[in-house]
């Protein structure tokens, strides 16, 4: 569920901060540029590698030391995905002080973690709340997760009362509720995704139990999933007793 | 903090993805293990994609294996082949303990080693 992208991008480092290491500077600046954002970013190649190594990533986060941040605005290309952290820097080039800029100015090849899952990619999450749009999961560092109705085990119904999606489960004895309540875990699988160009607007508006309508303020990145086959859908629905 | 802003975001992303991953069978991986798992798994002959599934979630049953690994009634006629599958699965990635506790009789919990792919 996640890759590594190479990207390269210049970093501006003030002079006050020249006291400190290079890769520090650069490191801290990447990141505040980078982390927790939805990537439009400029690449240097193609998303790169796969990494399936979780264990590697969290203890990568940990040692990271920060690279400098980019003010210099860098070109868009297209969306990657959510940005997580640095991995590491590749290389750096020369440090350039312009004339009537004190700042140096440090062309940074390096390799961002970026949230991406693949399609068809299985994934395990939280279930936020339901809305008449669907069952709203969240992975905790990542939000927009829906699963709409016609994707969810059949026969499904809404149940208005407690605003809450139900699988009316056939069993000889006849319909069984499944209810899909908020905090169960959820496996699904990514059937979708949509990148939408958002330029800075205002604070996003507080959240009800479920928003009626298409969102006014669409994410920059969002998932669709489906749970629609043996096997998905609430982790207690198929463990063996 | 002069630059506490800008840190919040790596702040809150990285403890939000470590969070996430803590509850993972991932925690428990290590390089050699995910090298020894690669390694057992070529026999098998799966996609990268599908490996890195099978890392990420640790199957248990064989539901799961067939969310994950495409066309399993084409590559795996036998269910042995299956099993096999499941067992190099469980064998080598480790456990979260109330994982083990919530299959009881996983199929996969043959005690004998498999061979080297």
């Amino acid at each position: 569920m996640f890759v590594l992208v190479e990207m390269v991008d210049t970093v501006r480092i003030p002079p006050w901060q020249f006291d400190r290491k290079l890769n520090d500077s650069i490191a801290e600046e990447l990141n505040k540029k980078l982390a927790n954002k939805m990537g439009k970013l400029r690449l240097r190649q193609a998303v790169s590698e796969w990494w399936s190594w979780h264990w590697k990533l969290a203890l990568s986060c940990h040692h990271d030391p920060a690279l400098a941040r980019a003010l210099h605005p860098s070109k868009v290309v297209y969306n990657v995905g959510l940005c997580i952290c640095l991995f590491d820097i590749t290389r750096l080039e020369d440090s350039y002080v312009f004339p009537g800029d004190g700042a140096s100015h440090t062309k940074v090849h390096f390799r961002y973690v970026v949230f991406h899952p693949f399609l068809d990619e299985i994934l395990i999450g939280k279930i936020k709340g339901c809305s008449p749009e669907g069952v709203h999961v969240s992975l905790g560092f990542f939000d927009d997760i829906l699963i709409p109705p016609e994707s969810l085990q059949q026969p499904a119904k809404f149940d208005e009362a407690e605003q809450v999606w139900v699988w009316e489960y056939e069993t000889e004895e006849g319909a069984h509720d499944l209810y899909m309540d908020t905090g169960e875990d959820i496996r699904f699988r990514v059937v979708d995704e949509s990148f939408v160009d958002t330029s800075p607007t205002g604070p996003r508006s507080a959240e009800a139990a479920a928003s009626e309508e298409q969102p006014r303020k669409e994410a920059p990145y969002s998932l669709v999933g489906s749970i629609i086959e043996p096997g998905l859908g609430l982790l207690s629905w198929w463990t063996n007793s | 903090m002069k630059h506490s802003a800008g840190q919040q975001n790596l702040n809150t992303i990285t403890y939000e993805t470590l969070k996430y991953l803590s509850k993972t069978p991932c925690r428990h991986q290590s390089p050699e293990i995910v090298r020894e798992f690669l390694t057992a798994m070529k026999s098998h002959r799966l996609t990268k994609a599908e490996k890195l599934q099978l890392l990420n979630h640790r199957p248990m049953t064989a539901v799961e294996i067939q969310l994950m690994v495409e066309e399993t009634e084409e590559r795996f006629t036998e269910e042995e082949q299956i099993e096999a599958l499941l067992h190099t699965v469980t064998s080598i990635l480790p456990a979260e303990p109330e994982a083990e506790q919530r299959t009881g009789a996983s199929s996969a919990e043959a005690m004998d080693e498999e061979g080297p792919a």
